[in-house]
Formats: C-alpha cells, sequence, structure tokens
C-alpha cells in the first residue's frame, strides 16, 4: 500500500475493476441471448435487455469479451496475490462476524467508516464473486472446448453438466452484482472511491 | 430471410478452389449485410452509446475480426490426440433431433444410383466416388455427442470411412490448410486439415447401422463429435482441398468459422 492513507483503491485496481464490469455486462446480456437459443429452464430473457440482435452476433461478442475476463481477471488475482492484499483485504472470513455484521447491515446499522476496510460480509461477498468468476470460466472452457479438456469436463458433469454450472454461475454473479449496486446507492461514496481513488 | 446460395453450380476447372472461394466470398456479400442489419440492435447498447449506424458496421468488422482471431487461438488449442467421449448406445438420443437452415418437410431426396462423390483442388487422384466404392472401404462406428451451436446436444451412432483414411487414399495435400464441402442441399461449409485428419472424424454413410437417412444427410455426411453442428455437412457433393479461406453457410453470416472443440 502506498504511504498515503487517504488512499481507498489503488490505481491498478480501479482499472480492473471497471474493465471487469464492461466484460461482465458484456458477458452476462450476450449470455441470456445465447440461453435463449435453447431456453433449457423453460423460460426466455426479454430480448430487448440481450446483446447481439441474434445468434451468431450475441456469440461473436462473448467469444470477444472473454479475452477481457480472462486476461483482466488474472492481472486482478495475481497483483492481489503478489501484494499481499487479497490476504490482508478479504481474511480471516468469520462466520460468527458475517452473520453479526449481515444483521447489522439489515437493520441498517452497518458502519462504513473506513472504505479501505471491509467488513466480513464484504469479505464473504467479494470472496464469492472471485470464485464464481473462476467457476464461469472453467464452465465456459467445457461448453467452448468440450474435448480439450477432458478432466475439467468430467469434473463438472460432462458438457450438459457444465452448461448448467455456467448458467448457475451467471445468475450467482447477477445476484452478486445487484447486491453490489444496492449498496452503492446507499453509500454513494464508495462509487466516488472506486472512481477517484479516495 | 437468408438467402440460398447455390455454390455447387458452380464449375470448378482443375485448380479451381481459390476461384471457387473467391466466388464464394462475393455471393455471400448480400447474406452478410443481413447479418449486419440484423445484429444493428445490440439490445438497448444504441440508446445508452448514442452509437450511430457506421460505429455499428465498424464495431461488428472488429467483432467479425476477433473471430478470425479466435479460429486461430482455436488451432493453436486443439490437440489432434484427444479423443471426443464416446457412449454405450443405451444412451442414444431416440429420436435424434432434426436440424438445417431449411425445415424437415424440404429435406432433399438424392438418387444414391446417380449420386457421386466429385474431388477437387489439391489432390492427386480427382476421380468421383460412387456411393459402392466408398461402401467397399474400410467402415468404422462411433457413439458420440452431437453438440449443437443453439446449445442443446444429442448422442447418435454414425459409421462409415475414416476421412483421414480416404484422405490418403486420394493423394490429397496433407499440408494443406482447408478442406471444403458442397452439397446436395445447398449448404457449403469447410474446416481445418487438423480436424478432417482427426481420428474421429468420418464420412457417415449410416446412422444407427442404417443408410444415412435423407434427414440425417443422405447418402454422406461428414460426421466430426470435435465440431459443432454446424461444421457437420449433410448431403456431400463436393470435397476439396485448399490453400485459400473457402468460409461457410453459416460461418460467412457470423457464426465462428472454427466452430469446434
Amino acid at each position: 500500500m502506498p504511504d498515503d492513507r487517504s488512499i481507498v483503491h489503488p490505481f491498478w485496481l480501479r482499472i480492473t475493476h471497471w474493465l471487469n464490469a464492461i466484460a461482465v455486462i458484456l458477458l452476462v446480456t450476450s449470455g441470456w441471448r445465447i440461453y435463449n437459443a435453447t431456453e433449457f429452464f423453460g423460460f426466455g430473457i426479454p430480448r430487448s435487455m440481450t446483446l447481439g440482435g441474434w445468434l451468431a452476433g450475441a456469440l461473436q461478442w462473448h467469444f470477444a469479451a472473454m479475452w477481457l475476463l480472462f486476461f483482466n481477471g488474472v492481472l486482478y488475482l495475481l497483483i492481489n496475490a503478489f501484494t499481499g492484499r487479497l490476504r490482508r483485504q478479504f481474511f480471516p472470513i468469520r462466520p460468527r462476524a458475517v452473520l453479526q455484521e449481515m444483521g447489522a447491515a439489515l437493520r441498517g446499522r452497518l458502519a462504513h467508516d473506513d472504505l479501505r476496510h471491509y467488513n466480513s460480509v464484504q469479505r464473504l461477498a467479494y470472496v464469492f464473486v472471485m470464485v464464481d468468476s473462476v467457476v464461469l470460466v472453467l464452465s465456459g472452457l467445457v461448453l467452448w472446448k468440450s474435448v480439450q479438456f477432458p478432466l475439467l469436463r468430467e469434473l463438472l458433469g460432462g458438457y450438459e453438466g457444465a452448461r448448467r454450472i455456467h448458467f448457475f454461475a451467471m445468475a450467482g454473479m447477477c445476484a452478486f452484482i445487484l447486491v453490489h449496486v444496492v449498496m452503492v446507492v446507499l453509500v454513494p461514496r464508495t462509487l466516488i472511491a472506486m472512481l477517484r481513488g479516495r | 430471410m437468408i438467402q440460398r446460395l447455390r455454390p455447387h453450380k458452380i464449375v470448378l476447372p482443375g485448380e479451381g478452389a481459390d476461384m471457387l472461394a473467391d466466388a464464394i466470398g462475393r455471393i455471400a456479400q448480400p447474406s452478410r449485410r443481413a447479418f449486419l442489419k440484423r445484429s444493428l440492435t445490440l439490445g438497448g447498447l444504441t440508446l445508452l452509446t448514442g452509437c450511430t449506424t457506421s460505429d455499428q458496421d465498424s464495431i461488428e468488422a472488429a467483432l467479425m475480426r476477433i473471430s478470425r482471431f479466435n479460429d486461430s487461438a482455436q488451432g493453436l488449442l486443439f490437440n489432434p490426440n484427444l479423443l471426443a467421449p464416446t457412449y454405450p448406445e443405451s444412451m442414444i438420443t431416440d429420436p435424434f433431433p432434426f436440424n438445417a437452415y431449411y425445415s424437415e418437410d424440404e429435406v432433399r431426396e438424392i438418387d444414391g444410383d446417380v449420386w457421386r462423390l466429385e474431388l477437387s483442388g489439391m489432390m492427386a487422384d480427382r476421380r468421383p466416388w460412387t456411393l459402392a466404392q466408398l461402401r467397399a472401404l474400410p467402415q468404422q462406428s462411433q457413439v458420440t455427442r452431437h453438440i449443437c451451436v443453439e446449445g442443446w446436444s444429442a448422442i447418435g451412432k454414425w459409421g462409415g470411412v475414416l476421412f483421414s483414411h480416404f484422405l490418403k487414399l486420394v493423394g490429397a495435400d496433407l499440408g494443406a490448410k482447408y478442406v471444403g464441402f458442397k452439397c446436395g442441399d445447398d449448404y457449403f461449409t469447410s474446416i481445418d486439415m487438423a480436424t478432417a485428419l482427426h481420428a474421429q472424424t468420418i464420412m457417415a454413410l449410416t446412422y444407427n447401422d442404417q443408410p444415412l437417412p435423407p434427414r440425417y444427410g443422405f447418402p454422406m455426411k461428414l460426421r466430426m463429435p470435435t465440431k459443432l453442428g454446424y461444421k457437420n455437412p449433410k448431403h456431400i457433393q463436393v470435397i476439396f482441398v485448399t490453400n485459400t479461406y473457402p468460409g461457410g453457410y453459416w460461418e460467412d453470416q457470423g457464426y465462428n468459422w472454427f466452430g469446434g472443440s
């Protein structure tokens, strides 16, 4: 961490956060159009919420944005791991603290005095979305290259298993985004911090 | 409606694969434009960004370039020694779904007695083949999963001639980049040579141990469990080997050319 104690988010973090946001929006909206080609859970996504116009367009967006998600995600995880930020910011996650702070948050009493410090619910949510992104990439690899990754394919229940895992991981990502954006609306200075760094 | 292409009516001179590719490229332009027009909506993104039509044309062009880059990336990822999983016959999907760019009542009836498999491009022996001659070659079968670009998959059993065996038999240039197909239903597509030589790529003459029924591509389809459905051409009439990118019916409209695993 730089000496400047007023910095909440370093520059690299803000860049990777917003690149990731772009990649996720492109992937989720084009993914919905791809899902609509065979609505295997019995419902379709409204067309106006999807990206790509038709299946081939959606696939082109999806297989372009995947590179951004992948390389940006690897960069994010590597910098986090090597600077020690991952361990410092996200761990430990204590179940008791998560429950207490979850209760406080629901009663609207969770304090956000210091944005540099993540509370236990935040830690859990951010670690969840990191793991969820890894699951999305791995299940996506099986769907894209089912012959080339035999071990991964069998671990994820074959092509059809990976298809469902990919969908549920997407749903998990969307649930995270929903809560994340609601929290930003409730505590708007977190948005300023993610833009300006302080 | 998508314009139907009839490239099988182009007469190929002896070394005409390059000309063919060129012609296909030009003919394909109208459908390419249709793709651009269809993609213009881009969900609600247009409203958010205020993109103009020319911006969207360049977005489409960029996406197409990335898709071609992905072809190269997939070529590098392709391990020719890895096999697609095979399944017991009890897992065969019955009925196996019909899928094409036309509906099932438009399936072409091809007369197997007059049908000839024509060969063209970079191969030594371009004499046409009869169905009986193909059936006399060594046969093998596979129970594999067919994966559609739409996401669904189904398991089926196909039998026929190992394509690498056939290509060697006719003296095809195995160092060439592409193998192209023109079909009796006006469909056309092309694949990379590495996939053409894969141990599970077969010229399928049977489905479920019976002669290939018309809806599954009588008299012959190319069956590749490493490729998505639209890369597996049915009713094949012409096979050509070339170094010039031949594209394909759906590929020219935006589906990824490598299209497989």
